[in-house]
């Protein structure tokens, strides 16, 4: 058993909502957290001081007053718009970013579901992320949004490969798809985390998968789906208030799911780093929320860093260069795995 | 770079990647060095730059030292300083400047509309005292427009006004002094004082059609030539009127 709440509720509909709202409730702190970091790391990355006012202390409220604002905005549907896809389409995109917190495994006594193909699991509720945002470019009825939308349809079914690619490797290694055995697999001191295994094949491995991972979310250098200075804002042009706050929590909630993926296949997921010390429910959270966090910083680090891509160098890092990486890399690993 | 192409295929593939892959490292080092460089933002309101020691902003006078010659005036481009002054009395010591020129003129206005103003800084430099300079104030918006006339006197709106009835009365008394010595000059000369008042009163009757003449300049100068003190008093009255209008 490794559901906590499951376990003393039962798997009824108490036990199941409890269990199935526990990460939203994360979630939505999170986010917030996530876009005070997104803004004073940008602003310091720029040497700026980002927002210093709201709340008095560094403007640690500024999110808080973002998205009240963003509550109190008019929902404006355009008239051309095809009204039911349009409504639709946000929800989509937050389910498809959602339901993969299914299946992360938080800590040693939390995992929203326990079942045995979880990492497949993930990349398949993944996609559906691009069907919600291809309804929304579809259905805005705006030269932007549909642009938008079909280039972020491209990006993502052509990293989709890579990341599954890489992904496969650490199952073959770890002999699960479940993503709680693959964090058990990892157990014991730092240097058993799968991405320091099979050097140096896990960790190319694991640059392969957060390279992939990055185009999954969307954001720069891979967020040419939404480049501002091309397409306004890609598939969410035509969306305000409320709507446009649900596209956004699905960013920022799909940045933890990629990065919980990977803390969860490379870095041990809720081990902790030094052995059974500081190991236990409670510190696997930290540590697999730590985690995570430490590769959210990265992905920031990352967008601040890099120009974007163009659509061509953007095919070409896919599929000339991540696919046939990943593929030697699976049979290598494979090989090891075999002769071992 | 041109190396590159003169590389086999395979290896420009593997060398490319190679590059791509260090130099967002290189990228990445500069990002990081940046995030703890301290930040050069200042923050305005709790933290100031130091203004440039030339910078020019909103002007200052100091009417102790004004002697109310209008160089200033003359100079501004836009015409925002507006200054009227009246002569003072032979028995009033106005002190000097600071820099040891006499005062003879009351300074009745001076003011200077700040929504005007260009700051080009042409007034300070004819200013024969030095008395009209820039600050380093630079915060004085106003929800009001009219608010942004700053008028610099020390006097008193009363006071000013006074001045000018002052001015005006000395320059009666000596037009008048001065139309008598003419006067009795004539008569002596000629032994004929009568076309005098006649000629005067003959001058003062046009001028009462005209509106904007008091009445009571012209009951107080009926004999006497009429011409400066007519324009000095109405000088004086758009003087204390617009005073009025801009309090």
């Amino acid at each position: 058993m490794h559901n906590f709440i499951t376990q003393y509720l039962g798997t009824g509909f108490l036990g199941g909502l409890l269990s199935a709202v526990l990460p939203l409730l994360f979630i939505l702190p999170y986010a917030l957290v996530t876009i005070w970091l997104e803004l004073k790391i940008s602003a310091h990355m720029q040497d700026r001081v980002g927002p210093m006012r709201t709340g008095k202390w560094h403007g640690w409220a500024q999110p808080i007053a973002d998205v009240t604002k963003l509550i109190q905005k008019e929902d404006i549907i355009p008239a051309a718009a095809d009204k039911a896809l349009y409504l639709l389409a946000p929800a989509l995109v937050f389910t498809g970013a959602y339901a993969a917190y299914a299946a992360i495994p938080f800590s040693p006594a939390y995992i929203g579901a326990d079942i045995n193909l979880g990492i497949f699991y993930i990349v398949a509720v993944s996609a559906i992320v691009v069907l919600g945002i291809l309804m929304a470019g579809w259905s805005s009825n705006n030269k932007w949004s549909l642009l938008g939308a079909m280039r972020t349809a491209a990006q993502l079914v052509s990293y989709e490969i890579p990341s599954s690619l890489a992904i496969l490797a650490v199952v073959m290694v770890a002999g699960s798809f479940n993503l709680n055995d693959i964090c058990a697999a990892q157990s014991g001191w730092f240097w058993n985390w799968f991405v320091f295994g099979k050097f140096p094949f896990l960790f190319i491995t694991f640059i392969i998968y957060f390279i992939a991972s990055l185009a999954e979310t969307n954001r720069a250098p891979f967020d040419i789906p939404e480049a501002e200075s091309e397409l306004v804002a890609g598939y969410h042009t035509e969306y305000s208030g409320m709507r446009f706050a649900f596209f956004y929590l699905a960013e920022y909630g799909n940045m933890f799911v990629v990065a919980g993926v990977a803390a969860a296949l490379f870095f041990g997921g809720w081990n902790s780093p030094f052995g059974v010390y500081l190991s236990g429910p409670v510190w696997g959270a930290f540590w697999m929320i730590s985690k995570a966090m430490v590769l959210v910083f990265v992905q920031i680090w990352l967008r601040w860093t890099l120009p974007r891509f163009r659509v061509d160098q953007l095919m070409y890092l896919s599929w000339k260069i991540l696919t046939p990486f990943a593929l030697v890399n699976i049979f290598a690993v494979g090989l090891w795995v075999v002769l071992r | 770079m041109n190396g590159d192409y003169q590389m086999n295929p395979v290896s420009r593939y593997f060398r490319n990647i190679w590059r791509g892959f260090w130099t967002v490292l290189v990228g990445m080092k500069v990002t990081m060095r940046h995030l703890f460089t301290p930040a050069v933002t200042v923050q305005y309101p709790d933290a100031r730059m130091t203004i440039p020691e030339r910078g020019r902003n909103r002007l200052y006078v100091n009417m102790d030292d004004c002697i109310g010659c209008n160089q200033c005036g003359m100079a501004c481009p836009v015409d925002c300083i507006t200054i009227e002054t009246a002569k003072s009395l032979p028995t009033e010591d106005l002190g000097t400047t600071s820099t040891g020129q006499k005062k003879r003129l009351w300074v009745t206005k001076f003011d200077i509309d700040f929504a005007k103003c260009c700051y080009c800084g042409l007034c300070v430099p004819p200013c024969p005292t030095e008395c009209i300079y820039m600050t380093d104030v630079y915060e004085f918006s106003e929800y009001d427009r009219s608010k942004l006339n700053y008028s610099f006197i020390t006097l008193s709106p009363d006071e000013a006004a006074a001045k000018v009835e002052q001015a005006k009365a000395a320059e009666r008394e000596a037009a008048a002094k001065k139309a008598a010595a003419a006067a009795a000059a004539a008569a002596q000369k000629a032994a004929q004082p009568a076309p005098v008042p006649a000629s005067a009163q003959a001058q003062s009757q046009p001028q009462s059609t005209v509106p904007a003449t008091k009445p009571e300049t012209q009951q107080a100068s009926p004999a006497a030539a009429p011409e400066p003190s007519r324009d000095n008093g109405a000088e004086a009255d758009k003087n204390v009127s617009l005073k009025e209008k801009s309090e």
